[in-house]
C-alpha cells in the first residue's frame, strides 16, 4: 500500500512526535503550574514568549534555531567543538523544532486544568499532614490529569504536522528529517509524485483524526475516574 | 491548652484575638464576614499572622520569628463543604491523613470511626456518589483518623438543610463524648453551639471576645 520511502517518513514522523512530546512534558507541567498559580511581574513576558511560536510564521522559530544551534550557530558551534554534538540537519533537530512549535499547545490545556482545581482541596491535604510536594503529587497532579492528557495529544498531533520550522532548521533529508509533511511537499514537486502525495495526505488526516478522537475518549475516561460529574452535552 | 494573641491584616480587614482555649468544645459565633473562618485558617497554619503568637500546650506554633507550617501542626480542619478528594474513594479519603502518621501516633483506627459515623457501607464509593450529609460525615471521619491534637470545624453544617443538620449534630456530639478531642467549632448558628459547646466566644468585626458562660 505504501512505498518504503513513505513508510520511512511515517516511522520518522512518529519517532519525532514521540520525542518532541516527551521533551515538552516536564517543562510544560512546570511552566503551566507556575502560570496558573503565581502572580509575578515576569508573567506577561513569559506568556508572550511561550505563545509566540503559535502566531509567528513557523519559518521564523526554525531560522532562529538554526542561528543558535546550527553548526555555525552561537551554541551549535560550541556543542560541536566541545562534545562533537550536531543538532542541525539531524532527526534530533526535527524533534527540537517540533517541540518548540508544539509547546504552547501543551501549556494551554494543562494550565487551565491547574487553574480549575479548587485550592481548598490542596489546603485540606495540607491540614492532613501532607507537605507541599506531596500535595502536588497526590492531589494537584492527578486532578489535572485530563488536561495533561489533552495537552499531550495536542502536542503530539502538532508535532506530526510540523513543517515550517523543521524545513528551516533541519531541511528535508530522507530517513533523517523528512517527516510526512515534508515528504508530501517533496512529492508535490516531483513529476509523478501526486499519487504518493495524496496517499500521505489521507494518512495525515487519518492520523490526526485518530489522535483527536483518542484524546477525547481518554480524557473523558480520566474525568470519570477522577469523579467529575459527567456533562450533559457529550 | 491553646493560647492565642494574634493580629492579622488583609486589605481593610483586621483580625485581633486574644484568648485561652481549653479542653472540650469551644464555640465561636458571629455573623458572616466577622473573621471566623480567617481565625481558623490562622490557627490551622493556612494563613500567617503579621504579629502575635499562637501556642499549643506550650508549643510555639507562630510568632517570634517562628512559623510551623500547616502540615506540621497536627490540627484537623473540617471545611464547610467537606472538601473530599474527588479522585479518591471514600476509604482513601478517610486514610489520607492516617497514612501519614507513625503507628504510635494513631489514636483512632478505621473500623471504630466507620462505626461511630455510620459510614461503613460507603467506603468503596466516590465522593461524587455521596449525599451532602454523608460527605460531611466522611470529612469528619477523615479529620478524626488523622488523630489531631485539636479539631477545627469551619461551619461544617452550613451547606446542609435543616433536616440533615439535625441528623449530623448527634454524630458531632458522639465524637465529642467518645473522643474527648478539644474542638473549636465556628458557626453563625447559635443553636448548633448551644447543643455542642461547653463555652461560647463571640467574633465581631474581626475581634474575638472572651468566653461567656454557656
Amino acid at each position: 500500500m505504501f512505498s518504503p520511502d513513505e513508510l520511512t517518513a511515517l516511522w520518522l514522523s512518529a519517532k519525532v512526535a514521540f520525542w518532541a512530546t516527551l521533551l515538552c512534558l516536564p517543562p510544560g507541567i512546570a511552566l503551566s503550574w507556575w502560570l496558573a498559580r503565581r502572580d509575578s511581574r515576569g508573567k506577561l513576558a513569559l506568556e508572550v514568549l511561550v505563545q509566540l511560536p503559535m502566531v509567528l510564521p513557523p519559518v521564523v522559530p526554525g531560522y532562529l534555531l538554526l542561528l543558535l544551534l546550527g553548526n555555525q550557530g552561537l551554541i551549535g558551534r560550541w556543542l560541536n567543538e566541545q562534545f562533537g554534538i550536531s543538532i542541525a540537519f539531524t532527526w534530533k533537530g526535527a524533534v527540537l523544532a517540533s517541540a518548540v512549535m508544539a509547546f504552547p499547545l501543551m501549556v494551554q490545556p494543562v494550565r487551565l486544568a491547574f487553574a480549575m482545581i479548587d485550592r481548598r482541596l490542596e489546603q485540606a491535604a495540607t491540614t492532613l499532614g501532607a507537605p507541599p510536594w506531596r500535595v502536588f503529587l497526590s492531589i494537584t497532579l492527578p486532578l489535572a490529569l485530563p488536561g495533561i492528557i489533552a495537552g499531550l495529544v495536542l502536542c503530539f498531533s502538532r508535532s506530526l504536522g510540523e513543517f515550517g520550522a523543521t524545513m528551516a532548521f533541519v531541511g528535508s533529508i530522507p530517513g533523517e528529517t523528512r517527516t510526512i509533511p515534508l515528504a508530501i511537499y517533496g512529492y508535490t514537486h516531483m513529476p509523478g509524485g501526486e499519487v504518493a502525495a495524496q496517499r500521505l495526505t489521507l494518512l495525515s488526516i487519518a492520523l490526526a483524526s485518530i489522535a483527536l478522537a483518542a484524546a477525547h475518549i481518554i480524557s473523558r475516561r480520566a474525568e470519570r475516574l477522577l469523579g467529575y460529574k459527567p456533562h450533559a452535552e457529550h | 491548652m491553646l493560647s492565642i494573641d494574634l493580629d492579622f491584616r488583609r486589605g481593610a480587614f483586621r483580625l485581633q484575638a486574644q484568648a485561652e482555649i481549653g479542653a472540650g468544645v469551644t464555640g465561636v459565633c458571629g455573623p458572616s464576614g466577622s473573621g471566623k473562618s480567617t481565625l481558623l485558617a490562622l490557627l490551622a497554619g493556612l494563613l500567617k499572622p503579621q504579629s502575635g503568637t499562637i501556642r499549643f500546650d506550650g508549643d510555639l506554633l507562630s510568632g517570634n520569628g517562628r512559623f510551623v507550617p500547616a502540615w506540621e501542626r497536627h490540627f484537623g480542619l473540617v471545611f464547610q463543604e467537606g472538601q473530599l478528594f474527588p479522585h479518591l474513594s471514600v476509604r482513601d479519603n478517610l486514610l489520607y491523613g492516617y497514612k501519614r502518621l507513625e503507628p504510635a501516633q494513631r489514636r483512632f483506627e478505621l473500623q471504630p470511626v466507620l462505626d461511630l459515623l455510620e459510614i461503613g457501607p460507603l467506603v468503596t464509593r466516590r465522593p461524587a456518589q455521596l449525599s451532602g450529609g454523608e460527605r460531611q460525615r466522611v470529612a469528619l471521619g477523615r479529620a478524626l483518623l488523622y488523630s489531631p491534637r485539636l479539631l477545627l470545624l469551619d461551619e461544617p453544617l452550613s451547606s446542609l438543610d435543616e433536616r440533615l443538620k439535625q441528623q449530623i449534630l448527634p454524630f458531632l456530639r458522639r465524637v465529642k463524648e467518645e473522643t474527648r478531642l478539644p474542638m473549636l467549632y465556628v458557626t453563625h448558628a447559635t443553636a448548633e453551639v448551644d447543643y455542642l459547646a461547653d463555652r461560647v466566644m463571640q467574633m465581631e468585626a474581626g475581634r474575638l471576645r472572651e468566653p461567656a458562660v454557656a
